[in-house]
């Protein structure tokens, strides 16, 4: 596909040739001194000439010298929430005259979304929730009816924060799932591609013009910066060997030692751009005549998600995140054929006393060789 | 639009029986009569119950599958939705989803013989197989029971059992840790008892139900007297909630028991089995 270049005091066309289409804009902007997405309706709210700073159990924007609406990695959310909502009321029951019940599905209300600004690792993780939600013998319709209509506008990441590592865990910097356009941010706007015909028939709305040789190279310089940024590495480049060896490792101390650290809070599972677990339960209306039955996400760090009658499977913190770290780097593939990690480092930034995963697998995996 | 398995279908109770101080069954009908024709299900397999305004809850099937019209679900008083769930009376309704998960494998088992051992109450799942078994006695050969019990005061199905009991080609074992004066069953444990019985026959089944270090040390004797794993079923229990291995609650290692299980031979849960905090 040919890439052309979009000024950056053109993307509000981007936003309004969206809206024509009839999608609602979600994209990034600041809130509470972070970057998350929501509704976006000018191309001033994106968060521009600001980069995020990221270490583990800590996160801060700063301004930089450059005038870019995408020099930063990412914030806490991915497009999890848009497509596996936090809360979600799944179906409805009423009891009739003569005490019958009547079940009512509660499908997806919201207009398509057109999500902007999707990097590689939230386009890995989303194939991975596909595989879940989508892709099993069962499936959700909610999560599908907002998948189907789900427009991609991805960018490339040009910057990797300290806690990035999606080279080693093999999903980035460069976009490489599915999209329906792909941006790569350079001096004075976009080089831009589309990956569909919907994301070709928005483009077509757009004053753009050729992009030059230098700014296709500059955008490919850029992103090779991303990943020449990155310092930290998953153990066995995030593969089967990697579970293999975890798996040997069940009874190291390190569970131990990183329990003691470990608040259990679950922060790690709400900024995953994988974890999917959820709860169900019902809240029955005040006049008894009709019940809602809500699903929303749950974490593996609760006493309640291994519950079975008068007992707990996982009582105490070690087990809790064994459970979760096995989970994610190794049972995974024996579940979905692939890693549950795509090396975004939010569960570093966000674990409010910057545990590592990485370091954390490093150190029990460090000896294990392959026999 | 497909089919919404979150969603569940209406169904009435036809009957309710109370088995012990903490223990009933309910006969259940779908209000709607072509879904229950449709509706069949394997030994072994689990229903989601929703009562109304206080939840769902994962129940296995106690009855023959053979039976078109209704299905039977037995239910320990145990939680918040099964402690609830007991108020229900003829007539009033329920939602259910189902069935779901695997089952026995009573197939495979015909022509064999078949040793089924449980452990503490509630093994709703192996009762079904051995009312399954004990209805075709043609199809198998000698059926031996051991059930394990806590307390000789906690012995249900006082009828059930005097009536498997006098089935031709069944041996049935009931033994109780602690027991009162009067008791006529084992005193001890179920696996002391599985310990000094000797099985000649070759290519016997064993299915297994219960506490899961019960199930460990019942493994392990079997497998002294040469059984086979792969002739070895347990039922599993986990926090079972969407039935559809979605809400990621029941995960055995990399298995959901919900969709996986609850019926897996020993092979498929070797490495994690009876392993703490899995």
């Amino acid at each position: 596909m040919k890439k052309t270049f979009l000024k950056h005091e053109h993307f509000q066309q981007l936003l309004d040739a969206l809206k024509e289409a009839g999608f609602a804009c979600i994209g990034p902007q600041v809130r509470d001194g972070a970057i998350i997405y929501d509704t976006l309706t000018t191309s001033t709210q994106l968060p521009w000439g600001l980069r995020d700073f990221q270490e583990p159990g800590s996160y801060r924007l700063e301004k930089t010298a450059e005038y870019k609406a995408f020099s930063w990695a990412n914030g806490p959310q991915a497009l999890k929430p848009y497509l596996f909502k936090a809360e979600e009321t799944l179906w409805r029951v009423k009891r009739d005259e003569a005490g019958k019940f009547i079940f009512e599905a509660e499908y997806a209300k919201a207009p398509a979304i057109a999500f902007i600004g999707a990097r590689a690792c939230d386009l890995a993780a989303l194939a991975i929730q596909d595989k879940v939600f989508i892709e099993a013998k069962q499936i959700d319709i909610r999560y599908q009816q907002r998948r189907e209509s789900l427009l991609i506008i991805a960018v490339n990441c040009t910057y990797a924060s300290k806690n990035c590592f999606c080279v080693s865990a093999g999903t980035g910097p460069k976009v490489n799932h599915a999209y329906d356009l792909v941006l790569t941010e350079v001096d004075q706007g976009f080089v831009v591609q589309s990956g569909s015909e919907r994301g070709a028939a928005i483009l077509a709305k757009l004053t753009l013009t050729p992009a030059s040789l230098l700014q296709i190279q500059q955008g490919a310089l850029e992103i090779q910066q991303a990943a020449n940024m990155q310092s930290k590495k998953i153990p066995f480049n995030n593969t089967r060997a990697l579970g293999l060896a975890l798996m040997n490792k069940l009874d190291h101390p390190r569970w131990l030692d990183v329990a003691e650290r470990c608040l259990s809070c679950g922060n790690c599972t709400l900024v995953c751009p994988t974890c999917f677990c959820h709860s169900e339960r019902d809240k029955p209306s005040l006049e008894a005549t009709s019940s809602e039955h809500v699903r929303e996400w749950d974490s593996c760090f609760t006493k309640g998600h291994s519950y079975i009658t008068g007992k707990v499977i996982r009582p105490d913190t070690q087990s809790r995140y064994r459970q979760w770290l096995t989970h994610k780097v190794a049972t995974w593939f024996e579940q979905f054929d692939v890693s549950g990690c795509v090396g975004c480092g939010r569960c570093i930034t966000w674990c409010p006393v910057g545990i590592d995963l990485t370091e954390e697998l490093s150190a029990m995996v460090e000896d294990f060789h392959e026999t | 639009m497909k089919l919404d398995p979150y969603l569940p279908k209406s169904a009435e109770i036809m009957a309710r029986f109370q088995e012990s101080p903490t223990i009933f069954s309910v006969q259940c009908r779908f209000s709607d009569a072509k879904w229950q024709q449709q509706f069949c299900f394997q030994p072994g397999q689990f229903n989601i119950l929703y009562l109304y305004g206080v939840g769902e809850v994962a129940i296995s099937i106690a009855s023959d599958p053979t039976c078109q019209d209704s299905f039977l679900h037995t239910i320990r008083v145990v939680g918040r939705v099964t402690r609830a769930l007991a108020h229900l009376k003829v007539g009033d309704q329920v939602g259910i989803r189902g069935p779901f998960g695997s089952f026995w494998p009573l197939n495979d088992a015909i022509g064999h013989d078949v040793l089924i051992i449980t452990g503490g109450l509630g093994c709703a799942p192996t009762i079904a197989a051995i009312n399954y078994l004990l209805l075709r006695p043609n199809d198998y050969g000698h059926i031996t029971i051991l059930q394990g019990i806590k307390h000789s005061d906690d012995f249900i199905f006082k009828d059930k059992y005097a009536a498997w009991q006098a089935m031709p080609n069944t041996t049935l074992f009931i033994a109780a840790n602690e027991a009162s004066h009067d008791w006529l069953g084992i005193r001890g444990y179920v696996t002391d008892k599985l310990a000094s019985l000797s099985f000649p026959e070759k290519n016997t089944l064993v299915f297994i139900c219960g506490p899961e270090i019960m199930m460990q040390v019942a493994l392990d004797i079997l497998l002294q007297k040469n059984f086979p794993e792969k002739a070895v079923y347990f039922s599993l229990e986990r926090n079972m909630e969407c039935a559809l291995g979605h809400c990621g609650h029941c995960q055995l290692g990399g298995l959901f028991v919900c969709k996986d299980g609850p019926i897996f031979a020993y092979p498929t849960i070797k490495a994690l089995f009876n392993r703490p905090g899995f």
